[in-house]
């Protein structure tokens, strides 16, 4: 029989069924909704059979783990060579505190660091800018010069971990402090491995703590990716992170769209400053939420590696496969996680874990139990953390790649979305490109509806949440909090104070002057804020200049 | 003529704080139930929360906030609103409060706290069950 004579006769078989068997068990057991559809609103079927992949092509579509168009993975050997990296978002209070976060996780088998800065940090103040007050240390690790990460890096070789630092606006500061760090513990720039978040576009729209207006954001950027492409060949310049945008409310579909297209954007700034592509795109990254779909995630990572891989070959012309693979860090969904019952959070993040590891990543952060309450305690983090583990070395799912290929279900969503996602990237194409849609408020306008629609859905009911709308009987079990002592303020503001005084401040201007100058200049700006953070001007300061200068993005309002 | 007049409500975001998806379904909510919602954008200081407040002329201030910094911002917001003479504006929030945070709030005269979780029509239910004397 060919393949063809195959499917007919399924066909047939399935509408058999259709008019015996399963009219009987809809009379007697009938369905718990009339129809049922995953998070991007995909209607789901009753039973995927080899019809619904009839068209896949294997060598085309999926091929072989390590090789184009790398849908079923970016290594040939995958978790079965080495596990992904276990790296868990922290930061909290001063810098010291942090440092024993850091290394109480590494003892515990974290496996990579991820900074959570402050919102001073984030936004470019100083921890005694009179817009800090109240805010030094409670998000995230305070960090206003060098000195500060310097502590935070006590006693952790950085050519033995590898680093991931969730900042934008002054990434090119937080990146030029863990460099000279490095060099004080002879660690040379091309040692240095990590990454930068330094993905400004979802910030326009996600995230929201952008600081600069639009082109000069994309300038900075791309000085990093320049900067990093010659001097360090094992740092990620860029994440380009669709977590903010699912976090923010978006669908799985949007999700993977709105990244794919921000990662096309940038592709096009570093073809404009003159760079080559297969120079600079091996080292982009990704990085995106695993929430409570376990179907639908795996099968969005596995169309994000397939749709960029294609994107890179066919758009961008890369030659080298490298440029063509998608290497991707995941944080299962905060949104998720409920402040009522928190225990239950440690199920829903087990699922979404797994679902990323189905899904090939190559780095997880999972989310602690205590997430809709306040940062995370040691203990919470510990159980996050357990959770990878069990994961990796009890369930199974580490020891062949990528298991749920060849899944009618997996392949038929891994195509669904595949199309989806092609036709938003089709439409942001035709409006101008990402900066347009930016300005039209469109990506804005898409997450907020599927942001009301969710939140609507589960007033209704129509979704349940264990706990929230649903068996929600019983006291919940009051659980300990992490709470960020007042005083971390007051010391953090007296120790900057202190190094106000103590540091050369008459080379501390002359290398601002010089900042100003090569942001005047158009000049890459990555060498002389190396120069700054040397002679421990802050990001404050730092950033003051560059406000100076390209002024302040004011937020578009959509809602 | 007074009953006509829609209720008027800012939905307010202060501090460095940038997380708006809930503070923006709020406000869709309170838009979807007939209110008149002012929605101020991120990042806003107590100054300049009180001082759109007077400018609208709202009855209602609700605060949204999931940074941790509601300890120093809201006593901020109180006292100016006191100042300005906004007392028969009712205020209320939500966000990432703590539990044993909420007395403490409600004492500076915050009428209620909303955490996550919370459906929307329940703050809807509350605003209009609360509504202050002048509207
Ligand atoms: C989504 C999210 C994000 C998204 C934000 C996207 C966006 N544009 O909003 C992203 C991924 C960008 C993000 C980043 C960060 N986040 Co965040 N985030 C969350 C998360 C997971 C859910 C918040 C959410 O949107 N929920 C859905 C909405 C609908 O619920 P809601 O906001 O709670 O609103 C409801 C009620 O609270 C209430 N409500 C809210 N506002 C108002 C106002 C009024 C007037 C009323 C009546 C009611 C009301 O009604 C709503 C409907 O029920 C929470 C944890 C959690 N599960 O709550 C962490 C959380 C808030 N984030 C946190 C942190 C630290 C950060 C970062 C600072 C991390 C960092 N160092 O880089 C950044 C800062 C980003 C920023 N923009 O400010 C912490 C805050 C810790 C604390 N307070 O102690 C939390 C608690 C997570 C944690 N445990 O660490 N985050």
């Amino acid at each position: 029989m060919s393949d063809k004579e195959k499917i007919n006769q399924i066909t047939r078989e399935r509408e058999r069924w259709e008019n015996t068997t399963l009219p009987k068990w809809m009379g007697q057991r009938p369905e718990r909704k009339s129809e049922f559809r995953n998070h991007s609103d995909t209607l789901i079927k009753r039973v995927y059979t080899p019809e619904d992949i009839k068209d896949l092509d294997y060598m085309r579509d999926l091929g072989l783990p390590g090789e184009y168009p790398f849908t079923r993975g970016v290594h040939a050997t995958m978790y079965r060579g080495r596990l992904w990296t276990m790296r868990q978002f922290s930061g909290y209070g001063t810098a010291e505190q942090t440092n024993q976060r850091f290394k109480y996780l590494l003892k515990e088998g974290e496996t990579g660091l991820s900074i959570a800065f402050d919102y001073p940090t984030i936004r470019g103040y100083d921890s005694d800018n009179p817009f800090s007050q109240g805010e030094v240390g409670t998000c995230g690790v305070a960090v206003a010069s060098l000195k500060d990460m310097e502590v935070l890096f006590d006693g952790i070789p950085l050519d033995k971990v590898t680093t991931s630092m969730t900042v934008n606006g002054p990434a090119a500061m937080l990146l030029a402090m863990y460099i000279a760090v490095g060099d004080k513990q002879g660690v040379s720039r091309e040692k240095l491995g990590g990454t930068t978040q330094n993905d400004v576009l979802k910030e326009f729209f996600a995230q929201k703590l952008i600081i600069f207006p639009p082109k000069p954001s994309i300038k900075l950027v791309t000085d990093i990716v320049e900067y990093c492409t010659k001097h360090m060949p094992r740092w990620n310049p860029i994440s380009i992170s669709g977590y903010h945008i699912r976090e923010a409310g978006s669908n799985a579909v949007q999700e993977l769209a709105f990244t794919l297209y921000d990662g096309i954007t940038y592709v096009e700034s570093c073809l404009e400053r003159g760079m080559k592509v297969d120079e600079f795109a091996p080292r982009l990254s990704f990085f995106f939420a695993s929430h409570n779909n376990l179907f639908e995630e795996v099968a969005k990572f596995r169309a994000a590696r397939r749709i960029w891989a294609k994107v890179m070959k066919e758009r961008f012309h890369a030659k080298n496969s490298r440029s063509m693979w998608m290497r991707m860090h995941v944080q299962t969904s905060g949104c998720t996680l409920t402040a009522q019952q928190p225990l239950n959070n440690i199920t829903r993040t087990t699922i979404q874990a797994l679902a990323a590891v189905l899904g090939g990543t190559q780095s997880l952060h999972t989310n602690s139990f205590d997430e809709a309450l306040c940062l995370p305690t040691e203990d919470a983090v510990k159980v996050a953390l357990r959770t990878q583990q069990i994961i990796a070395h009890e369930s199974g799912s580490a020891d062949t790649i990528d298991p749920l290929a060849g899944c009618y279900y997996i392949e038929c969503l891994t195509n669904e979305m595949e199309g989806q996602a092609m036709d938003y990237i089709q439409r942001i194409d035709d409006m101008g490109g990402a900066t347009v849609a930016i300005e039209r408020g469109f990506f804005q306008k898409e997450i907020a509806d599927s942001a009301y629609k969710y939140q609507g859905e589960t007033d209704e009911k129509k979704r349940i949440i264990v706990g929230v709308n649903e068996y929600t009987t019983g006291e919940d079990a009051a659980i300990p909090i992490l709470r960020i002592d007042p005083k971390v303020e007051e010391k953090q503001v007296a120790g900057l104070q202190k190094l106000r005084r103590e540091r050369d401040n008459r080379k501390v201007d002359e290398v601002l002057e010089e900042l100003h100058y090569a942001a005047e200049k158009d000049e890459n700006l990555m060498p002389v804020i190396i120069e700054a953070v040397k002679a421990y001007a802050t990001i404050g300061e730092m950033c003051g200049v560059l406000r100076k200068i390209y002024g302040e993005y004011k937020e578009l309002i959509v809602i | 003529m007074q009953s006509e007049r829609k209720i008027r409500i800012l939905i307010a975001k202060p501090g460095l704080d940038s997380h708006d998806r809930g503070a923006k379904i709020v406000a869709r909510a309170l838009r979807d139930a007939g209110m008149e919602v002012i929605y101020t954008g991120l990042r806003q200081t107590p100054e300049q929360i009180v001082e759109t407040a007077l400018q609208e002329d709202v009855d209602i201030i609700g605060l949204s906030i999931l940074s941790g910094a509601h300890k120093v911002l809201f006593p901020r917001i109180m006292e100016l609103v006191e100042q300005k003479g906004l007392t028969d504006v009712m205020v209320f929030a939500g966000g990432i409060i703590p539990e044993e945070d909420v007395p403490e709030m409600k004492k500076l005269g915050i009428k209620e706290i909303f955490g996550p979780g919370t459906p929307t029509e329940k703050i809807v239910q509350f605003v209009f069950e609360n509504l202050p004397e002048r509207t």
